[in-house]
């Protein structure tokens, strides 16, 4: 969390330093709110690199799901603009051939074949999005977490095109309208920037886990990937997991136990 | 020598006043998208690039095609292209222009296209396209002002604007090789993830733009009293065969790469564009307008007879501009987004408001190329009876 602030400081100062003009002024304003929103305190859960394995086998019916959607869309102020052009997304469903496409095979157990995979960012450890961003405004903290900086991002949607995932969305329009019931505590973006989910930083600086997983019985596991006892390293030791197309290189964080059966 | 561009014929104010008013119209719609959002145009989260930056990666290419002029002139001392050298490097004032022009309105959040600066990111190619194309402008600007008014003192250019020739050639290569970079370092976008994208870039651009710089030529004889030169014409001719014969050979490279070795993901882009997918068929009729005019104008060009009339000649530019338009204008950067990263297909087409920006900025560049040109051709008037200077 360190790595925010220190950033942050780094920023401030150059902005002052090159004496810009006041957008950066209220840049600097705005995120001084958001900063505060999400500073670590002693009860802050840390890690070396986060990870999240997930088997969608405990998840049942169609509300589970929406449950643990609804989890995260809402208290991070997730738009519902109700139209696919527009569409703001941070966790959603997908089939298994969509979900792994290139790797889904022409026959399999019918559980898996009709089953929905939860889809969100990877968190990659190698972030292509990172990579190309040409302001900074999306950077990977030394927790992987890959997170986004919205007052700093330009628009240009080069991390848009450089996710091999489709994690990352667009405001095409102002999303405030939007926002059925609106959070105080998470800051709502404006139009013209890109957003996705941020493995609940702010939640992680409280000691909370992710909204996603508390909602989901058990189903979404996360942890500390380099911490051989942690629960995700568990869940991988015991199942035989898939992560989305390895063969490109970014080193995803979310694992998806493939079980087949119903006791996998 | 700016007031030169302030007389003119009833034509040319006829002209530059329907450029103007199609800016106007532009701005308009721009200001209706920075209100409303980048939501106005025809781009969603799956195709979240368009129109805008299409064009962008087309004109890097018209832009980076003046040293095909400046080669053959300066390094080769080919004195033909004496005359015209200056129409190359105005074209591509203009044409960077747009380019930057275009890469402005396709941000999200405008008034904040300082953080490239202010955060500098090596790492990002975007940085460095916004470098090199910068510096291309301020090296064309450098060179063609100072030599347009060493000849109009009937001088030799000075010395010290010879390093900037010289560094304006590999820098017109940088230019679009760092932009076909952009698309072509992406994991995941197999379309675009080629080795020969960048060479494929050039191939196109010197076609698409000496064959606009034919056009030019042509029009610029017709309305004044400036000849560009009949050998020099046909030079460029023989540029433009040359070009757009590599560029299919690439672009047949592709197509082998990927059908031969029938994996789906090489394949989907190419069969989306030329025959539709899943049902999906926008783009076939205009990739197959692209590729038919292609042939037709290769076959022309190829003839010499034929080459040598300027007016099937001029028929031929036109079908090559149209041609690698819409390969490279279009295509070439939807067909990357189609299908998606989950092998879903979203279509795209450039909505009203989108295409009224698009045409805005390329009056934009008319404008300044008219301007730029006229200057150009009132010098060039006056010391057409001068003797041979270089
Ligand atoms: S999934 Fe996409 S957005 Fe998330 S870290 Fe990886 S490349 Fe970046
Ligand atoms: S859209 Fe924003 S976050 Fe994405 S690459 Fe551009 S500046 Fe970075």
């Amino acid at each position: 969390m360190s790595i925010n602030r220190r950033n942050f400081l780094k920023f401030a100062g150059a902005s002052t330093l090159i004496g810009v003009t006041g957008t950066a002024v209220i840049e600097k304003i705005l995120l001084t709110d958001a900063e505060a929103a999400v500073s670590p305190g002693s009860e802050a859960l840390t890690a070396k690199r986060w990870a999240m394995v997930i088997d969608v086998s405990k998840i049942k019916t169609e509300d589970d799901y929406k449950k643990i959607i609804h989890a995260c869309h809402s208290i991070h102020n997730v738009p519902d603009i109700g139209n696919k052009k527009d569409e703001v997304k941070w966790i959603w469903e997908e089939d298994y051939e969509h979900s792994f496409p290139g790797v889904s095979d022409e026959f399999v157990p019918e559980s898996i074949e009709h089953k929905s995979f939860l889809l969100l960012c990877n968190h990659c450890a190698k972030p292509a999005c990172v990579r190309v961003c040409p302001t900074k405004a999306t950077f990977k903290r030394p927790d992987g977490i890959v997170a986004m900086d919205y007052h700093r991002c330009i628009g240009c949607r080069f991390c848009m095109a450089a996710c091999p995932y489709g994690a990352r969305s667009f405001n095409w329009r102002d999303p405030r309208p939007f926002i059925k019931e609106e959070t105080k505590e998470f800051p709502t973006r404006m139009k013209g920037v890109v957003e996705k989910c941020t493995f609940c930083s702010e939640r992680l600086a409280r000691g909370l886990k992710p909204a996603c997983v508390e909602a989901s019985n058990g189903a979404l596991v996360f942890g500390d990937l380099e911490d051989p006892n942690s629960e995700v390293r568990k869940a991988l030791s015991a199942h035989y997991t898939l992560r989305r197309k390895p063969e490109v290189g970014t080193a995803p964080s979310v694992y998806y136990v493939i079980g087949g059966n119903e006791h996998a | 020598m700016l007031d030169k561009a302030l007389t003119g014929s009833k034509g040319y104010w006829i002209w530059i006043f329907s450029l103007l008013a199609v800016i106007g119209v532009g701005v308009l719609s721009y200001l209706h998208q920075f209100d409303y959002g980048l939501g106005v145009t025809g781009m969603s989260r799956d195709v979240s690039w368009g129109f805008y930056i299409s064009q962008f990666t087309f004109l890097v290419g018209v832009a980076a095609s003046a040293v095909m002029l400046i080669i053959p002139y300066y390094l080769h001392d080919y004195k033909k292209f004496g005359k015209i050298v200056i129409l190359g490097e105005f074209l591509a004032i203009a044409a960077v222009t747009m380019c930057i022009l275009f890469i402005f309105v396709d941000l999200g959040q405008p008034m904040r296209v300082m953080n490239v600066i202010l955060h500098p990111t090596p790492n990002s190619i975007l940085f460095w396209d916004a470098t090199v194309l910068n510096g291309y402008l301020f090296i064309n600007l450098i060179v063609g002002w100072t030599t347009l008014t060493a000849d109009r003192k009937g001088v030799p250019p000075p010395n010290w604007v010879k390093p900037f020739i010289y560094l304006s050639i590999p820098w017109a290569v940088s230019i679009h090789t760092v932009t076909a970079f952009l698309y072509a370092g992406l994991p995941g976008r197999h379309f675009w993830l080629t080795a020969v994208m960048a060479a494929r870039f050039l191939a196109s651009a010197f076609a698409s733009g000496p064959s606009l710089l034919i056009l030019l030529c042509l029009i610029v004889r017709k309305v004044s009293k400036f000849d560009p030169g009949k050998e020099a014409i046909q030079t460029l001719g023989k540029i433009v065969t040359y070009a757009m014969f590599a560029n299919v050979f690439l672009l047949g490279l592709e197509f082998f790469t990927a059908f031969y070795s029938q994996i789906p993901g090489h394949m989907h882009s190419f069969v989306y564009l030329y025959a539709g997918l899943d049902g999906y068929s926008k783009l076939v009729p205009l990739m197959w307008i692209s590729s038919i005019l292609a042939i037709i104008s290769l076959v022309m060009l190829v003839n010499p007879n034929i080459r040598r009339k300027e007016n099937l000649l001029a028929t031929a530019c036109v079908m090559i501009f149209i041609s690698l338009w819409i390969d490279k204008g279009f295509g070439l950067v939807v067909g990357g987004f189609v299908p998606n990263m989950f092998e879903r297909v979203t279509e795209y087409w450039p909505s009203l408001p989108e295409t009224l920006i698009t045409l805005g900025v390329w009056s934009i560049g008319f404008l300044i190329l008219t301007v730029l040109y006229k200057i150009a051709i009132a010098v060039r008037e006056r010391t057409a009876s001068w003797p041979e200077l270089h």
